[in-house]
């Protein structure tokens, strides 16, 4: 923490009359109504945060007139009971769940081997090592995917299926790498040294001891890149080329067709995902803290 | 402060290296070499726009005609990524700090839910801005039996009655897409807050308004310098919500990069406004470090 040398209050001796004009500057009902401001205040904000999500789940169960799944018409389940009636759109899904998919696993070793590393360890150049991985998750997603495919245009590399996953890969390693770290900061080492103490090699000291205390972090970490892979819209626009993901799919069409089902995949991504957080967070309840 | 906690830290010489290297190697490979290809592109000539062959030759004037081209544009992004961030700050304290005083045991869940929403598909979540902003739709019915339209229209908020299609709803969805970016630094800078310093400023007769500018608002100023580069960052490179929400007047650089890459072929000129972005935001970046400066970034 940086900002401590400013001791509250102290950079001036209020005399004792300043004070309780000061305490009861704030008569007890304003301050209520100060802090039930606040509560509404927050409150508000909630609805907002959720305003489009009610509209896309809502509007799963609408049945459009015409093409547009825009304005509401009238409930219907057949959107639920077909959700993948779109063969483009389902197609496009299953591209960005095998993306997702390659990327995930690839960026979660890497990821995961690096976090290890600057965690376990004090060497030199573990500085620059963390900015570079900090770097592609500041920079602008829109220069990331300009520069990706600009490399891909100046080897003459054809896009598709790899350039996608390449680039993936990239920002789920350094978000892998920066959430698994920060999981284990505070991690206490020398549980390494007392299974040593106790016969353990180094490998079986791995998998016994440090691997089990890291793995709920490397298995959030991998969820949350897995929802960033699938999602990712502006850099995958840059390096897809004909390999037209779910975003993409969604946005090509968007001038020609707006099908519910768009808003059923949406839906149970949604669903998924919290479903598996949800499971990450309260079955591993074995929380270890030094 | 990062590793202080780190009890039994082993001092490496090849071993860190060793875990490191796949990781560093991809990162060089697919970050490091292509920024460096795109200012080499940046600086490039391109024959025509149906070759994808450029010619390294020191070209800057496509910086130069990039600046005299699109400076307005570059300044519509930079004040719209502001205002968002603004008003992301507005929005997103007040939540961290209810959810971090006064959650309680429902601490977890609160900020869970300010999360959950972005596990829906970022151009998605943007159409149904759409359907919410729309001229029939819910937000502009309320203001309209609300009779506050033309007020709304005098302040420039609106436009003939319309939100869809104007700076307001651009702005907007740059504030709703970027707001968890503020929202959780924001709150883990708040949650590591000591309470027992705020009793203390109140012991000593400080007000509660007084104790929060003084301490609380102080000790949470990392988390805020945190939330306002992750939100203003992407926010001046976005181009999907000046696409879906806004009409031709409220073109952002993104916009125009994307255009320049992916439908004009215009790939030195694409390259040159997109390196000068990032370089703006690198000094935007190191002034405002200057002035709040901390390294608390990754954290």
């Amino acid at each position: 923490m940086t900002l401590t040398e400013s001791p509250p209050a102290a950079t001036r001796e209020p005399t004792a009359r300043e004070a309780v004009v000061d305490t009861r500057g704030v008569p007890p009902w304003l301050g209520r109504l100060g802090s039930a401001f606040l509560n509404v205040y927050a409150a508000a904000g909630f609805v907002y945060l959720f305003a489009p999500i009610v509209v896309i789940v809502v509007f799963s169960f609408n049945q459009p007139k015409g093409k547009f799944n825009l304005v509401w018409q009238r409930f219907t389940l057949d959107n639920w009971a077909n959700p993948f009636a779109q063969q483009e759109l389902t197609d496009a899904f299953i591209r960005s769940l095998k993306v997702a998919a390659v990327a995930v696993i690839v960026a979660t070793i890497l990821g995961a081997f690096m976090s290890l590393a600057l965690a376990r360890y004090r060497f030199r150049g573990g500085g620059f090592v963390n900015t570079l991985i900090v770097l592609p998750l500041t920079a602008p997603e829109i220069v990331l995917g300009a520069s990706l495919l600009s490399l891909f245009v100046n080897r003459g590399q054809p896009r598709g299926f790899w350039t996608v996953t390449i680039s993936h890969i990239l920002f789920c390693v350094s978000f892998v790498a920066l959430t698994v770290k920060a999981r284990i900061r505070g991690f206490d080492w020398t549980l390494e040294d007392a299974a040593a103490d106790l016969g353990a090699g180094p490998w079986r000291t791995f998998r016994k001891v440090t691997f089990p205390l890291i793995l709920p972090g490397i298995f959030a970490a991998a969820l949350l890149s897995f929802s960033l892979s699938i999602d990712d819209y502006i850099i995958t626009s840059f390096t897809a080329g004909q390999y037209v993901t779910f975003p993409l799919q969604i946005a090509g069409a968007f001038q020609r067709e707006i099908s519910p089902q768009i808003n059923v995949l949406a839906s149970m991504i949604l669903l998924s995902t919290v479903t598996l957080l949800v499971m990450s967070t309260v079955l591993p309840n074995r929380r270890h803290r030094t | 402060m990062a590793e202080v906690g780190d009890r039994g830290q082993r001092r490496g010489t090849w071993q860190p290296w060793a875990l490191l290297s796949p990781g560093v190697l991809w990162l060089a490979l697919f970050f490091l070499v292509p920024m460096l290809t795109l200012v080499r592109v940046s600086l490039s000539e391109q024959a025509n726009r149906f070759t994808q062959e450029f010619e390294f030759s020191w070209r800057f004037s496509n910086y130069t005609d990039a600046v005299s081209d699109y400076a307005g544009i570059f300044g519509r992004s930079f004040l719209y990524a502001g205002l968002a961030t603004v008003l992301c700050i507005l929005i997103g304290y007040p939540l961290a700090y209810v959810i971090a005083f006064r959650g309680g045991r429902y601490r977890n869940l609160l900020l869970g839910l300010v999360v959950v929403p972005f596990f829906t598909s970022y151009l998605i979540r943007t159409i149904a801005w759409r359907t919410l902003l729309a001229d029939e739709g819910p937000v502009v019915g309320v203001l309209e039996a609300l009779h506050l339209t033309s007020f709304l229209d005098t302040l420039g908020l609106m436009e003939n009655g319309r939100l869809l299609a104007t700076w307001v709803a651009v702005v907007g969805g740059l504030t709703y897409n970027f707001l968890p970016f503020m929202i959780l630094p924001i709150y883990v800078a708040l949650e590591k807050i000591d309470v027992r310093l705020v009793d203390a400023a109140k012991d000593l007769y400080s007000s509660a308004p007084r104790a929060f500018v003084k301490v609380t608002l102080p000790l949470s100023l990392p988390g805020v310098f945190a939330g306002t580069l992750l939100t203003f960052i992407p926010a001046s490179g976005d181009f999907v919500n000046a696409q879906y929400l806004g009409g031709p007047r409220q073109t952002m650089i993104g916009n125009i990069v994307q255009n320049l890459f992916l439908v004009q072929n215009r790939y030195t000129s694409a390259a040159a406004i997109s390196f000068i972005l990032m370089i703006i935001i690198t000094i935007a970046v190191l002034v405002y470090a200057r002035f709040l400066g901390t390294d608390e970034l990754a954290a």
